[in-house]
């Protein structure tokens, strides 16, 4: 018996200070080696909890005895029967709160690194095959036959419930079209997340994939502006309609001096970096501010990518300000430590009440009071309160709201007979992703709010399921003769 | 991508251009615009739909160069592609369906008033346009948009054609003069929207604005483009971009739309082209 490992084998990084200047990947993945010894840590489990924490519920103690058993491909095989998309799962998932969580060696030991292992098999595929990323092999479903594959499907919007609903719908033999708003494909694996964190060849393999796959991908395209829902479906002949456009509408706070220049949404701050390169003008052609003293509000993934984003490209001093306390902070674990490495600070309990122009509006002040936290809230997470006369102003040349995101009315707004809730996500059943309108399925943040890139990709899959239901069930009903679900 | 299928230089700084775009012609009303980048390293840049042809599947584009993005886009010629075209994009623009309407226009506001003055003329709606250049070289599409309207008003800084003076001169002439506007619809350079602004509030004239904050996406994701607008949080590219122009905070446009001016030299002092 070999001795038992108490912690997960580390992951290896790039040295804080040297990762400060570029936009590497921070994460380097495991060796071979390394990825053999972590997957002897799991114990495969007769019923593995670990399971339970994953939405989608990859088959994790397989994959791990697969990878175990040196047999990495064979591993990646069968977690892409549920996630298409391992090699960005594994790199983002907030697994502390769902698959890791579960594990049941944790506590006395570290749980299982699962992420870095489905990250590790993933890579391996595309790195070790080239060409073989395009063969999406051993996949349920791929069921092409005639009559369905006349039948055309669109799909809304690029983002991870998109591109998952796209994959499993092509592989089912739907002729599919995916329709982006902006000039590159991806939503926010592309324009949000940012490279250190998940390298864009990443996600321009998936859709490169998509496109060998026979997915037809058409940017610059607004559905509810350059084409309607109702268009799609009753003049373009679209059998059926997936949304997946996201919860892209950023929040601000409602303070005084909220624009002033110098002041962006994270979304902002991080499109014109990540999608538009602004840290290369003027090779680039779009500017950014670049910040020498940056104060970040928020403390979720996007704060964390937006902060270390700021001392990339050149912030002096970067500072997290958020309400409550690192013990509420959404972010996850690995960002927030990654994030403290690279010398953020963080400003607990804190909240700006007002930003200070200097004479030309540009901000330079971010006045803040103490908070301090009192019973639950609906949330069930403690309530902070501001502490009177506690306010403090903290010199800033650069600020960014990462206070959450709300749909983007655009869709909703144009498609007739298309139900929302009060704050514009569109109603959808959680199962099935079918909405108010007949044909038309929505999943995602969309229909949840900013949530993960593992929630969107399971409602992709639903939905992908749920049209292929919807579609056959209606092709039997005018075909004259054939008995409803004959397959 | 879209097709340059015509182009015509109106001024030695303002180009017409004919681009072939049959779904964003099908569907673009007045007031709406498209998102343009010429090249992979480009500038996404909003550009108001001066008119559009459902039949001939074109969207007709007035590009007034003032930085490095016009100056690129104005350099492309007939049968050239536009690499990213989006639209159209923002809320159309309310029109009236009758009564006596004023359109204002100025830089390139003076053609995008096209595509307003046509929509009302169709509607039987009075139409008057008001515009205004530094001198008689800089006027643009007049005879275009003179011929959808009842009343065309020239006016020059210079005073070398039309009304010697501005645009909101000319307005408050035709209101004292006892011509009753029911409503005035401007699109032109901030300070010019601010003026008539001003000018209407004090007669008490309905009035709308075609905001032109710097945007990124200009579809809603990114927030570059807000405004205050009677005291709220708005986004000029899905909730405008036309506002009620006495309620716009245009003191805090202005300031927003200078944010990047050492940027805007410093880009017009590099090598231009580029592989
Ligand atoms: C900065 C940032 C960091 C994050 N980090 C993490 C993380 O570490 N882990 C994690 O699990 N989650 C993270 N998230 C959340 C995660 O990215 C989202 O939950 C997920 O991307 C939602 O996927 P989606 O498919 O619903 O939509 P999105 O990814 O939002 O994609 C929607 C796409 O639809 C397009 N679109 C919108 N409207 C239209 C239209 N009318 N017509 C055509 N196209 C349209 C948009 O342009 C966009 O490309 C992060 C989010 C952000 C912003
Ligand atoms: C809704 C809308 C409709 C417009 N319609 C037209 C039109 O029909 N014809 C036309 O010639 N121009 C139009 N503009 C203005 C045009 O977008 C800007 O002139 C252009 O972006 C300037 O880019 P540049 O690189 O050439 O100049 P720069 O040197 O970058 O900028 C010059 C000035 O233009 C403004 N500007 C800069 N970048 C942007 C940006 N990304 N978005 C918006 N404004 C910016 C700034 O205030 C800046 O000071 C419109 C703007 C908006 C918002
Ligand atoms: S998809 Fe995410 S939650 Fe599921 S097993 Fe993989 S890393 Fe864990
Ligand atoms: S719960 Fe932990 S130990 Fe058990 S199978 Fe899952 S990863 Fe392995
Ligand atoms: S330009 Fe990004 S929200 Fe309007």
């Amino acid at each position: 018996m070999p001795m038992v490992q108490l912690k997960k084998t580390p992951l290896p990084a790039l040295d804080a200070i040297q990762r400060r200047d570029g936009f590497q990947e921070v994460n380097l993945g495991y060796t071979p080696a390394q990825a053999l010894a972590e997957a002897q840590r799991c114990l495969l489990c007769q019923e593995p909890a670990c399971e339970d924490g994953c939405p989608v519920g990859v088959p994790i103690r397989d994959f791990i005895k697969l990878i175990a058993e040196g047999k990495p491909l064979e591993a990646v095989r069968r977690i892409k029967q549920v996630n298409s998309l391992p090699a960005i799962c594994g790199r983002v998932c907030p697994q502390e709160h769902q698959c890791e969580l579960r594990c049941v060696i944790r506590g006395k030991q570290e749980p299982v690194a699962i992420g870095a292992l489905e990250r590790y098999v993933a890579d391996y595929e595309m790195n070790d095959r080239p060409g073989a990323a395009g063969v999406s092999s051993g996949h349920n479903g791929s069921t092409s036959n005639g009559h369905k594959a006349s039948a055309k499907v669109a799909v809304v919007g690029s983002g991870p419930a998109s591109l998952t609903a796209a994959g499993d719908l092509s592989r089912m033999g739907y002729q599919v079209t995916l329709f982006e708003a902006l000039h590159l494909p991806g939503g926010v694996l592309m324009y949000g997340i940012p490279e250190f964190r998940l390298p864009k060849s990443i996600v321009a393999a998936e859709i490169d994939k998509l496109r060998e796959q026979g997915v037809e991908i058409r940017c610059n395209t607004v559905i509810g502006r350059t084409i309607t829902i109702d268009q799609l479906m009753n003049e373009m002949g679209y059998a059926a309609v997936f949304i997946g456009s996201g919860a892209g509408s950023p929040k601000f706070m409602g303070i005084p001096g909220e624009n002033l220049t110098g002041v962006y949404s994270a979304n902002e701050f991080l499109t014109r970096i990540n999608l538009m390169k602004a840290h290369c003008f003027p090779d680039y052609d779009t500017p950014v501010k670049k910040g020498q003293r940056v104060a970040v509000v928020g403390a979720g993934d996007t704060a964390m990518d937006v902060v270390r984003t700021a001392i990339r490209v050149g912030a002096k001093e970067a500072s997290v300000v958020y309400r409550r306390t690192e013990k509420e902070m959404t972010a996850r674990v690995e960002d927030y430590r990654h994030a403290a490495e690279e010398g953020v600070i963080f400003r607990w309990l804190t909240t700006p009440v007002r930003l200070v122009g200097s004479g030309d509006g540009w901000v330079r002040g971010m006045e803040c009071v103490r908070m301090e936290l009192c019973e639950p809230d609906e949330s069930g997470r403690r309530r902070p309160m501001p502490v009177p006369g506690s306010e403090s102003v903290m010199e800033v040349d650069l600020v960014v709201m990462a206070l959450g995101t709300n749909p983007n009315p655009t869709v909703s707004q144009s498609t007739p007979g298309l139900a929302t809730d009060q704050y514009g996500h569109i109603k959808a059943d959680p199962l099935t992703g079918a909405t108010s309108k007949p044909g038309v399925f929505a999943g995602g943040d969309v229909v949840t709010g900013s949530a993960t890139v593992i929630l969107a990709a399971g409602a992709g899959k639903r939905s992908a399921l749920a049209i292929h239901r919807y579609l056959s069930e209606k092709l039997n009903a005018s075909v004259p003769g054939r008995a409803a679900g004959s397959h | 991508m879209a097709t340059i299928v015509h182009k015509r230089d109106l001024t030695p700084i303002t180009s017409l251009f004919e681009v072939d775009a049959p779904l964003i012609a099908r569907n673009a009303r007045p007031g709406q615009f498209v998102m343009v980048r010429a090249d992979q390293r480009g500038e996404r840049i909003p550009v108001t739909i001066t008119d559009s042809s459902k039949e001939r599947g074109v969207i007709t584009l007035v590009i007034q160069e003032v930085g490095r993005t016009t100056r690129m886009v104005r350099s492309l010629e007939q049968g050239d592609d536009i690499l990213d075209f989006v639209g159209p994009l923002g809320r159309p623009v309310e029109l009236p369906g009758r009564g006596r309407v004023a359109l204002v226009g100025g830089g390139f506001g003076a053609g995008a008033i096209l595509s307003l003055a046509k929509e009302l003329t169709v509607r039987g709606v009075h139409v008057s346009s008001i515009v205004g250049a530094r001198n008689r070289d800089l006027i643009i599409l007049d005879k275009e948009v003179g011929a959808h309207s009842k009343r065309l008003y020239l006016c020059t800084d210079d005073g070398s054609v039309g009304f010697h003076g501005f645009v909101t001169g000319q307005l408050a002439a035709l209101v004292q003069e006892g011509d009753p506007f029911d409503e005035v619809f401007a699109i032109g350079p901030v300070a010019m929207m601010r003026a008539v602004a001003e000018t209407t509030g004090r007669f008490g004239i309905k009035t709308q604005v075609s905001m032109d904050p710097i945007m990124v996406d200009g579809t809603g994701m990114c927030g570059a483009c807000r405004l205050t607008v009677d005291g709220q949080l708005k986004f000029a590219c899905v909730d405008g971009p036309f506002f009620d122009a006495h309620k716009v905070n245009f003191a805090e446009a202005i300031v927003r739309s200078k944010t990047y001016v050492d940027e805007e030299r410093a880009a017009m002092t590099t090598a231009v082209a580029r592989g």
